[in-house]
């Protein structure tokens, strides 16, 4: 899987679960203040990335520094080699 | 103690025709019935009942993610039948969240549908790791509550009685004696609930639940008729705000009925078997706190859900103490029972019938049961002789509450 795929599939999944505008996800966009996530949904994310890609990151402290969406795909694409294929 | 006057000033309804207050009463002038058969309930083994008053796609997407994100449905019908309330009754902002309003909703149990929903994943994995944080606060005991307090920021007492069939009822006598005894000047009262075959399967296990009517859904339930076969579940919610006479006075606002008197008595003969004397007791007592006689009731809308024990005890106990000199029925044969909102939303459609001077007859009550005999079962449309009203609702667990509410003049 690309690393773009990654990043598509990442960015679907939190916009459907968080009612997000696919073109608010930009890499620079910061959860809490411009796309208004709190701490709850934080641990929601770690939830739906889980089963997006079917890794595991329960209380991984690297959560806690993720503040962009580009954060965000840095860390998912750290774990790329744990991915699931693609369901389609 | 001084005890102040309690009035209602806003009422909120999302019930089985959908959202609003102006949508309930006029699918009740109507005679419209809100029952259904219900796809999803075909293939559930063991279950007999096939109908259901279900509530409508109302939009609940529209309320904002992050304060619906904690809601189940029961939550979210309770939050618009809130925002419905405040807004016929004009209370902004600042006094919603002045501490001096409360919350008082109950239901009969925490969502159902999202019990299953946790119990699902949990029994296949054997593990917690894909649950979400909003699970826990769509299945506590008080969500509906605490939801409509959270995101109307109430910062009042928050009660949430649960008592099944009577929450409802009970959530606004408990909101009239917060506000009796000075501790809240508004409260914002009612019961939600929401479909679940566990509810309507339980009643089937006692043999309570209506099943020969699936293929003619408006003809169930039949409240007080010789044909009844027992009870058709809904859902939906109720919310009145109450406040004191002084504070709508002061405000300005109008006043729709006054919350007269309550009472909430046990019947402790059986878990599920009502019977009469205990009735007669709550609905005496009830009265004696409004300080008014049984002469003076111009209307008394029933608990009465179409159940052979329950139609037949509400009626001796209504015969015994009334006689004949007021008008009964019961909403159920339109709404079905709307379980822990019955209270809350038969409330406000007897306030409308009263302000309207036009009291709506059972629904399904063709043939009235010889047991049920020696009170005013109409069966067409009457005039309101006066404004008094005794509403009754009974829950499992033999918890009886009665209101009485005074159409305001």
């Amino acid at each position: 899987m690309t690393d773009q795929k990654v990043i598509e599939r990442a960015n679907a999944a939190l916009a459907q679960e968080f009612e997000l505008d696919l073109g608010s996800m930009l890499p620079d966009a910061l959860f809490r203040e411009d796309l208004g996530l709190d701490s709850l949904d934080t641990v929601d994310m770690v939830v739906v990335l889980e089963q997006e890609f079917g890794i595991k990151i329960g209380k991984d402290p690297a959560i806690a520094s993720i503040r962009t969406v580009g954060d965000m795909h840095a860390y998912i694409l750290g774990k790329k080699r744990e991915i699931s294929p693609s369901p389609e | 103690m001084r005890m102040k006057r309690v009035v209602i000033t806003g009422m909120g309804s999302v019930s089985p025709y959908g959202k609003g207050t102006d949508l309930l009463f006029s699918m009740l002038i109507r005679n419209e019935s809100a029952v259904s058969r219900i796809s999803s309930l075909e293939y559930i083994g063991g279950l007999a009942p096939r109908v259901a008053g279900v509530v409508p796609d109302i939009g609940i997407t529209e309320i904002p993610r992050k304060i619906r994100r904690s809601m189940s449905a029961m939550s979210a019908y309770a939050y618009l039948a809130a925002i419905e309330a405040l807004s016929q009754a004009g209370l902004g902002k600042a006094a919603v969240q002045s501490g001096r309003l409360g919350v008082a909703i109950g239901s009969t149990l925490g969502s159902p549908g999202t019990m299953e929903e946790f119990f699902r994943h949990y029994i296949a994995t054997g593990g917690l790791e894909q649950i979400k944080s909003m699970l826990f606060f769509r299945i506590m005991g008080h969500s509906a509550a605490g939801n409509v307090a959270q995101a109307l920021g109430v910062s009042g007492r928050v009660l949430s009685p649960a008592a099944a069939c009577s929450s409802g009822c009970q959530a606004i006598g408990l909101g009239y004696e917060s506000i009796a005894i000075g501790r809240q000047d508004y409260m914002l009262c009612g019961g939600a609930d929401e479909f679940h075959p566990l509810v309507s399967g339980t009643f089937d296990l006692m043999h309570a639940a209506s099943t020969a009517y699936n293929d003619s859904p408006h003809q169930t339930p039949r409240p007080f008729d010789k044909k009844r076969d027992g009870v058709v579940c809904s859902e939906g919610a109720g919310v009145l705000l109450l406040e004191s006479l002084e504070s709508a006075k002061r405000r300005g606002a109008e006043i729709l009925a006054e919350v007269a008197g309550f009472a909430s008595m046990c019947d402790t003969g059986s878990i599920a078997g009502p019977a009469a004397e205990p009735i007669v007791a709550c609905m005496r007592a009830a009265l004696e706190d409004a300080n008014a006689a049984p002469g003076d009731v111009a209307y008394i809308n029933a608990h009465a859900t179409g159940t052979e024990l329950g139609d037949i005890a509400e009626s001796r106990a209504i015969a015994a103490l009334f006689g004949a000199s007021a008008p009964v029925s019961s909403l159920k044969g339109h709404l079905g029972h709307t379980m822990a909102a019955s209270g809350a939303l038969e409330s406000i459609a007897s306030v409308l019938m009263v302000r309207h001077k036009m009291l709506l007859p059972t629904r399904n009550l063709d043939s009235p049961d010889e047991r049920c005999s020696g009170l005013d079962l109409f069966q067409k449309p009457v005039e309101a002789a006066g404004t008094l009203v005794v509403k009754n609702s009974f829950a499992l667990g033999g918890i009886n509450c009665t209101l009485v509410l005074r159409g305001w003049e």
